[in-house]
């Protein structure tokens, strides 16, 4: 398109002011799109579930979940189980990405470390580890530390494998020129090998994101008590499906927001980088 | 006989960790209860498939998640590549894949109960939706990715528009698509063991939740470990498969 436009007779100027035009109106015209297909999606469900084709408790309307939701607010059980939910995926998340980077970091110095990890690593990776849920609560009982142990288990494994890819790219001239400064083990690996790897460890933390909260939720879900998970659980026995709903909303929300929030995060660390230019 | 060697040094550290649990097992440095010794598990697993119990659930869990990520191939596969295709129909349906993309799809679990209940749809259409996304996902940026050229080339000579996306768009979106697939495969194994653990009557998920409640810890750890290596295998399995589908790519 752009090569087209700009072999036209209109003088370049103009032409690129056009095209941006051209280009507002077409990211309007996007947001637009996307804003009417979600507000269609939901007053279809709403006109559904009232239409009598589906009992309510197939699916209650989204009028009735968001009064759902609205009670629970002002209760206040809402803030509990949201607070819970995100503090285990969260603490499990941040001790997967530190504890990852770390071992991945090791395999990348050790032989050794390597050696050992290697295989673990490689036959870990692909396993569903969510069977191991049972034995951890066998271990470690029904309450936080459980939940956090098995979203660690799960997430570590992207973040160490992406760290190691991440270091083993990372350009060799830059090693060597910051070895000729005369950089030291250390600084080598905090200045110029993390932060060249760091794209790609960004990648395998944003991969091990959603695994967290979605172990973090089937968790919760196995072992009961508070939490959005415990929560739908309990509502699903009681056979209150706009509890149910309530739940896969709440979750939805967290999800869109947690994701949303570590993609600027990636923009933010990644401004010294050629990826965050690109992207227009 | 090199790569014997090679081999065996590599896997060496996961004979070094399973002799570490006979050893702690068998000095009672842990209650045998929590960690029962490798032995007494390979026995409870010759048990479970001599009375048939751990195929049976086997074969249950293997349909559904089966069913459940080729119903997600075909319309997941389909519905990117259309996606790719019309800008229109991607203007529309692109918000709503990005909405439903963050949502940890094991908030799924009640609802597929409470509609279609215990059995096997249930658990058929939430392996369904989650891996749905996936592989869309990657239909979309392989099919997007087609070479301008390529697709103007095959135009210019009186390719249709079916002819267009199998024999142009499809190819060059594969490496894309199935590595899409391969994630949706990891993602079926967890979902298929998750909903099996928290309400089911049949599979592997039910049975490691069974024999965990009456304590037969020694059988839970053997269809544990059973599941582990199913998930290893089918995940090598696919790369093969993978790398055999794409032989045609330098």
């Amino acid at each position: 398109m752009a090569g087209v436009e700009q072999q036209s007779s209109l003088p370049q100027a103009e032409a690129a002011i056009s095209l941006d035009a051209l280009r507002r109106f077409d990211a309007a015209f996007r947001t637009g799109a996307g804003i009417f297909s979600i507000v269609a999606v939901l007053v279809a469900w709403e006109i559904f579930a009232r239409s009598g084709k589906v009992t309510a408790f197939m699916l209650p309307p989204f009028s009735v979940v968001l009064e759902r939701i609205y009670t629970d607010a002002v209760v206040g059980d809402l803030w509990r189980n949201l607070g819970l939910t995100v503090y285990r995926a969260m603490a499990g998340f941040v001790i997967a990405a530190v504890g990852g980077i770390a071992l991945g970091a090791l395999m990348s110095r050790s032989r050794i470390v390597r050696w050992f990890f290697d295989p673990l690593i490689s036959v870990g990776f692909p396993m569903p580890k969510i069977a191991f849920l049972p034995i951890i609560i066998l271990w470690f009982g029904l309450y936080d530390f459980s939940k956090i142990s098995i979203v660690v288990f799960d997430a570590i494994f992207p973040v160490v494998t992406a760290t190691l890819a991440g270091i083993a790219s990372v350009e060799k001239e830059l090693i060597w020129s910051a070895r000729n400064m005369g950089a030291g083990e250390r600084e080598m690996m905090w200045q110029i090998v993390l932060p060249a790897a760091l794209p790609q460890i960004l990648t395998g933390l944003q991969v091990a994101l959603p695994i967290a909260l979605i172990v973090a939720i089937v968790a919760e879900m196995q072992m009961g008590g508070y939490g959005l998970g415990g929560a739908m659980m309990t509502a699903s026995r009681f056979a209150n499906s706009a509890g149910v709903f309530a739940g896969i909303v709440e979750i939805a929300i967290v999800g869109y927001g947690l994701i949303k929030a570590m993609a600027v995060m990636r923009r933010r660390l990644l401004v010294w980088h050629q990826e965050t230019s690109e992207r227009s | 006989m090199q790569a014997v060697v090679q081999t065996a040094v590599r896997y060496l550290p996961i004979a070094l960790l399973a002799l570490a649990w006979e050893v702690v097992a068998r000095l009672n440095i842990v209650d045998t209860l929590a960690l029962p010794p490798l032995d007494k598990v390979a026995v409870a697993w010759v048990d479970l498939i001599r009375d048939g119990e751990l195929l049976d659930n086997g074969v249950a869990s293997i349909y559904r998640g089966f069913a459940g990520l080729l119903l997600a191939v075909i319309v997941g596969g389909g519905l990117g590549v259309v996606m790719a295709r019309s800008r229109l129909f991607d203007m529309f349906v692109n918000p709503l894949v990005e909405l439903f993309y963050p949502l940890p799809k094991s908030a799924l679990i009640p609802v597929t109960v409470l509609w279609l209940g215990f059995g096997d749809g249930s658990k058929i259409l939430l392996i369904f939706l989650g891996c749905m996304i996936p592989v869309t996902i990657g239909a979309y940026n392989g099919a997007r990715g087609a070479d301008h050229a390529l697709v103007w080339s095959a135009r210019s000579m009186g390719a249709g528009r079916l002819r267009l996306i199998w024999d142009v768009v499809m190819p060059s979106a594969l490496p894309e698509l199935l590595n899409g697939v391969r994630t949706a495969l990891a993602l079926a194994f967890i979902l298929l063991v998750s909903s099996e653990l928290i309400v089911s009557q049949r599979g592997f998920g039910y049975l490691i939740g069974y024999l965990g409640s009456s304590g037969a810890y020694e059988g839970m750890y053997a269809v544990v470990l059973t599941v582990a290596f199913l998930g290893f295998a089918a995940d090598r399995f696919y790369q093969s498969v993978m790398q055999w589908l794409l032989r045609w790519r330098e």
